[in-house]
């Protein structure tokens, strides 16, 4: 993540105007990052990326691969000091690359963003054995699953869930359906 | 008592057998009339607030608005995310930029509760000690919330939200033995099971570790997502662990169901990917308390 400083200095505005997150509030205490639960898997830590939209280090922060690992936990807004909403910039930061088509180191988590919403603008609720399907295709996993033999043990686990009563064949057909497509349009 | 219901999606999907069985027949036995919101749809759940904010509030705000054309006080949300993504939306609708999105809200819109939330009231907990035939003697469960209907408290209006207690009073109030244990608001990865599911396997693989070391023989959860994450994968898990876990994961509404004696308890239980029956036969839990039939995982 080391990269000449080429600041632009518009960034903060342009996050905090789908805000207000307060990230110039953050004085780098680290409560963010120490709550986080999956710091391990992170290429930046959470009070990273808030320091680096701080200082309009964009393309650091839309190629990094911790917008795309954080779960959403909340834990890091919920116990931030400064009331800085870092999931929800997180957030912010994600549709910004997704938006902007900004390659990932891994691209799966994006993926199954997208998968989901087609899913649910074509169903308007989700239908989770296609949107299954669907992602393991477009993501590129089948190959990959196939050969490692994780892919027996999914398949396996659709026909238990099948057995179970877990997962239905068909979607269901609602009057939601429009509504949602409507939505999604953009 | 007729109140407002929202289902979700999973509820029709993977968490139809168990956990929405379990709801509606304790719903039904506590005489709570859920009626569901015509024509709902998907609130976006963590696809939309990801990548495309606005959907998610207009989507999530909708269906508050669809709730509200009921006559009823209360709208209960099994699903933690669609509940987190609907108080969302009721507060972004509220705000100074609420003109931002397609989608307005009238003055009146119901209470939104998680449904383990509603069923822990006094009220409703004096009304569970009624009912309560077969005590959960022995029983030494925790109880895991994960993240949605706790966080941000702002938002989910949750009480403790470090160290909530809902489902503690509930189980309690059936008998069981409650453990005390550090890792009730953790997270445990979501949907990350499909896109990043090494990361799940460690944040579960904690869970479990730390639900055995303070003596829990099952997990109690209230989230259809945890119960995916927590219990369709765990063989997989404790390949990664090198470790057996062996533990069952209960929704609170089947524990509900099992101690107030009302039908269908076992059978919802048997819906689970991972064997949860034979626990509570050992502990003369069940009705018939003849061994279960065990379904292997395939
Ligand atoms: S917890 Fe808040 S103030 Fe502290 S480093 Fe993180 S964002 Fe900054
Ligand atoms: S919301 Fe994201 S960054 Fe914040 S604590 Fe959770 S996983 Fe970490």
């Amino acid at each position: 993540m080391e990269s000449a400083l080429k600041p632009d200095f518009q960034f903060l505005d342009e996050v905090e105007s789908h805000g207000p997150f307060e990230a110039a509030a953050c004085y780098q205490c680290r409560k963010c990052t120490n709550g986080c639960p999956v710091t391990f898997a992170m290429d930046l830590y959470p009070d990273q990326v808030i320091r680096k939209v701080i200082l309009g280090q964009k393309d650091d922060v839309l190629r990094c691969s911790t917008i795309w690992v954080c779960a959403t936990c909340e834990t890091c807004t919920t116990r931030c000091p400064n009331d800085v909403k870092i999931a929800e910039i997180m957030d912010c930061l994600k549709e910004m690359a997704a938006r902007q088509n900004i390659p990932v180191p891994q691209p799966q988590a994006r993926i199954l963003h997208q998968t989901f919403l087609k899913n649910i603008r074509r169903h308007g609720r989700v239908f989770e054995g296609e949107l299954m399907a669907e992602y393991l295709i477009t993501s590129g996993q089948l190959m990959p699953k196939f050969k490692d033999g994780t892919l027996m043990d999914d398949m396996k686990l659709g026909i238990n869930l099948l057995r179970k009563g877990k997962m239905p064949v068909i979607p269901k057909i609602h009057k939601g359906r429009k509504f949602v497509s409507e939505i999604l349009k953009d | 008592m007729k109140v407002s219901y929202y289902p979700g999606c999973s509820l029709e999907g993977t968490a139809k057998s168990d956990y929405a069985e379990s709801l509606h027949a304790i719903a039904k036995a506590f005489d709570i009339q859920l009626e569901e919101v015509r024509d709902w749809h998907c609130c976006g759940a963590s696809a939309a607030h990801s990548i495309n904010h606005r959907a998610s509030i207009e989507l999530a705000g909708n269906i508050v608005s669809l709730s509200s054309k009921l006559p009823h006080e209360d709208l209960l949300v099994p699903c933690p995310m669609c509940f987190n993504r609907l108080k969302t939306a009721v507060n972004a609708l509220k705000e100074a930029r609420a003109e931002q999105y397609r989608v307005q809200l009238g003055d009146e819109i119901p209470n939104i509760w998680g449904f383990a939330e509603y069923f822990s009231t006094p009220d409703m907990l004096e009304q569970i000690i009624q009912q309560v035939v077969k005590p959960l003697k022995d029983l030494k469960v925790v109880c895991y919330y994960g993240c949605m209907s706790n966080r941000p408290p702002e938002i989910t209006g949750a009480e403790d939200h470090e160290n909530p207690q809902i489902m503690e009073r509930i189980l309690d109030k059936l008998g069981a033995t409650v453990l005390d244990w550090p890792y009730k608001t953790d997270c445990c990865g979501a949907s990350m099971v499909l896109s990043k599911p090494g990361i799940v396997h460690v944040l579960v693989g904690k869970l479990y570790d730390m639900a055995r070391r303070v003596g829990a023989d099952a997990v109690v959860v209230s989230c259809q997502m945890c119960h995916m994450n927590l219990d369709m994968y765990q063989t997989q898990i404790e390949t990664t662990w090198e470790k057996k876990f062996d533990l069952p994961i209960y929704y609170f509404s089947e524990l509900i169901g099992l101690a107030c004696g009302i039908k269908g308890a076992e059978k919802w239980i048997s819906k689970h990917i991972t064997e949860s029956l034979s626990l509570l036969d050992r502990l003369g839990l069940l009705k018939s308390n003849v061994t279960p039939q065990v379904e292997a995982v395939a």
